[in-house]
């Protein structure tokens, strides 16, 4: 589990690595936290390319975000699912929060 | 139905086992030659029943979760997994989908992800006893229906 962060302007780009579950979430959320925090993007978007499996907490994760960009009314982008985590993003109506991009 | 093969674990509610857990029944699940998103369907919906033991049946403790896999006759596998928690009060509200009783960074989609991933759920629950959630997956499906077709 790994997240890389990128930041170009006022966009923050997170790469997430590995497998997405309860378990490795906690480090994910907090590694994207504090770069939102300290970058005050306009843009957040999560990259999905490198994980190899979520179950639901990516999507309890996506939610968390997109609660904490509305107080600075930043736009979550979401890109490089899976057919899999694009079918639980469906089933959890993430399209109507954030704009989203398979691979 | 009949029951050509079949294991048991147990595990302690740990947030490491979730990977471990999922990564044993879809191992085992191998045998009946699934394709790639039958794996991974089954994959997520332990991962979902386990992270549930973890988070709200055990939730102020450490307890013990019970897994047992069947590979059945019909080409299926049904998956039980069992735990001595706290139980369910309300089965039918905990299985709507969004609800969650822990809100902040839980999505409440468990048991949705478990239905849409599986082909059959059964819940069992006692307040203060425990729950039971066994799950079927019908594997190779659409090729038998080609052949036939």
């Amino acid at each position: 589990m790994s997240v890389e962060i990128n930041v170009t302007g006022e966009v923050v780009t997170a790469y997430l690595k590995g497998e997405l579950d309860h378990h490795t979430a906690k480090g994910m959320r907090e590694t994207i936290d504090s770069a939102v925090d300290l970058n005050m993007p306009s843009l957040l978007i999560l990259d999905f390319k490198g994980i190899t499996f979520m179950d639901s907490s990516g999507i309890g994760l996506v939610m968390g975000r997109y609660r904490n960009l509305l107080k600075s009314g930043a736009e979550l982008h979401i890109m490089g699912a899976s057919p899999q985590i694009h079918k639980m993003m469906k089933l959890a109506g993430i399209e109507k929060l954030a704009k989203l991009e398979g691979r | 139905m009949q029951v050509k093969n079949k294991f048991s674990m147990k595990l302690m509610s740990c947030s490491a086992n979730e990977g471990f857990a999922r990564a044993c029944v879809s191992a085992f699940a191998a045998q009946l030659d699934p394709t790639i998103d039958e794996i991974s369907d089954i994959k997520t919906a332990v991962s979902e029943a386990v992270t549930n033991c973890i988070v709200h049946a055990y939730r102020d403790a450490i307890g013990i979760i019970y897994i047992t896999a069947e590979l059945l006759e019909s080409n299926s596998i049904r998956i039980k997994i069992k735990d001595k928690g706290c139980g369910i009060e309300n089965i039918e509200k905990a299985m709507e989908p969004l609800y969650t009783s822990l809100g902040g960074e839980r999505a409440g989609l468990g048991f949705a992800v478990m239905q849409s991933f599986m082909d059959n759920v059964k819940v069992t629950s006692q307040k203060g006893k425990g729950t039971t959630v066994t799950m079927i997956k019908n594997i190779g499906c659409r090729f038998r229906v080609n052949v036939r077709g």
